[in-house]
């Protein structure tokens, strides 16, 4: 539901940390139609110019806080809510650098309901500017 | 039998405009009105960010809107997230806490009704009956497709409205039980993703034709269909036609109806779910009640259409209205 919305357009950029590119970040809208706590948002897959991400590397950031996903596993009182822009962050010394990037980035929310977990799939070409 | 059918919307039918930032809550609920749904159904963990922790004020701003607007709460839609936790299910004590917050909330939202999600144990309701009652609020299982009446998880839910009382325990048919047809949106969205017009012509006749829907998934699988064929092939399986008329039989039990549909055609019909014999059964039966619209076409059409919610819920309401006060 909602794929095509996951990976919002415009939002991709490298990220800078005391002068030095530490990685990349996209906004994500929640494929649901309903806020989930984070402790069931499982592992997302994000494959960049057709290559795997490292989940160690990854960080998630909903309404200001940013956890990795052993910090999110055990927080359901924090909602990634259904209008929630929220962030993940790739951390990868370098960035992506300035250019065209192929996103694919699937979600996998624990729907208590489902006899699954539930997977939901955007892929989008995003365009990196030059760090400022 | 006389009967008092009155008609609202979920507010669920309009998750395509919320979610893209189009309309607020406040003016899905004033356009829900203005299409004739003055029933008002929610859903917290859908357009109430900050539950369960709502402040007094905003349960104050609802009960202004409904008065400046004209509506009426009628039902909450709740969760129960036992799969919280990665690596444990929630303790009968959490999932207690967690039925008994959501009756505070729908008291103070002054819903009479709480749609009890399908996966909600008939124990824990059990458990939760009185207080529920207390607080004047019923508990109604959802009676959603694959499940029908007779399933013996329905039946034991049945039997706690039994053992606790009709004023504390009830269900909510979702009209989905009684799909005719497949829904042409569903199995055209399989085309779309790339399903093989054989296998969808196949699935579809198959159930169509009331012929065996029970291995669709194997033997299609079997035959060599792709991803779009077997997403097809499941829906086909668990999508189900029951009579219109069970809910005559069931109709002592039923609080609530979740007017689930698919697709208003341009002759202002529902192209799968025959709802001239569902009203006809709830008059029948002396319904007393709300049929709550709650529009799903949205995920099946949104890859390739501009969703128009608002004008699917004005139809089904217009019709459903053509049938109540109709012969």
């Amino acid at each position: 539901m909602f794929d095509k919305y996951l990976i919002v357009a415009g939002s991709a950029h490298d990220v800078v940390e005391d002068g030095a590119v530490v990685g990349f970040a996209f906004s994500v809208r929640i494929g649901y139609y309903r806020g989930l706590g984070i402790s069931m948002v499982e592992p997302f897959d994000v494959v960049v110019d057709g290559e795997a991400t490292d989940p160690a590397t990854h960080r998630f950031t909903v309404s200001g806080r940013t956890f990795d996903y052993a910090g999110m596993a055990t927080r359901p009182d924090v909602v990634w809510e259904m209008r929630d822009d929220a962030v993940i962050t790739v951390l990868r010394p370098g960035g992506l650098g300035p250019g065209e990037h192929e996103l694919e980035l699937t979600e996998h929310l624990r729907v208590s309901y489902l006899p699954f977990v539930a997977a939901h799939h955007d892929r989008k070409t995003i365009r990196i500017d030059p760090a400022a | 039998m006389t009967h008092d059918i009155k008609t609202g919307a979920s507010l669920y039918s309009f998750q395509e405009e919320y979610f893209l930032r189009k309309l607020s809550l406040e003016e899905i609920i004033a356009t829900s009105a203005r299409i004739g749904a003055r029933g008002i159904e929610t859903l917290a963990e859908q357009m109430m960010p900050g539950f369960p922790d709502l402040p007094d004020e905003f349960y104050a701003e609802w009960h202004r809107w409904m008065a400046k607007y004209g509506t009426t709460p009628t039902a909450h839609d709740m969760f129960l997230d036992t799969k919280r936790y990665p690596d444990r299910l929630l303790t009968d004590e959490e999932m207690i806490a967690s039925v008994q917050r959501d009756i505070r909330h729908a008291e103070r939202l002054g819903a009479r009704v709480i749609r009890v999600i399908v996966n909600t144990p008939p124990h824990i309701i059990e458990a939760t009956a009185d207080y529920a009652r207390d607080r004047g609020v019923i508990l109604a299982v959802e009676v959603h497709a694959p499940w029908s009446f007779e399933d013996p998880w329905i039946q034991a839910h049945l039997a706690v409205a039994d053992r606790k009382g009709l004023d504390a325990v009830g269900i909510i048919p979702d009209m989905g039980i009684f799909t005719r047809r497949l829904p042409r949106v569903v199995w055209q969205r399989a085309l779309r993703d790339g399903a093989t017009p054989r296998f969808v012509e196949q699935i579809v006749d198959a159930y169509d034709a009331k012929k065996s829907t029970a291995h669709l998934f194997d033997s299609i699988e079997m035959l060599g269909g792709n991803r779009a064929d077997l997403g097809l092939a499941w829906q086909a399986e668990h999508t189900i036609d029951l009579d219109p008329h069970q809910l005559v039989d069931f109709a002592k039990y039923i609080v609530h109806i979740h007017g689930k549909f698919y697709e208003m055609t341009d002759d202002g019909v529902e192209y799968s779910i025959p709802y001239d014999e569902i009203v006809a059964a709830l008059k029948e039966a002396g319904y007393r009640g709300y049929i709550s619209s709650e529009y799903e076409g949205n995920r099946h059409i949104q890859d390739a259409f501009e969703v128009d919610s608002v004008e699917q819920v004005r139809r089904q309401q217009e019709m459903l209205r053509r049938y109540i006060d109709g012969e």
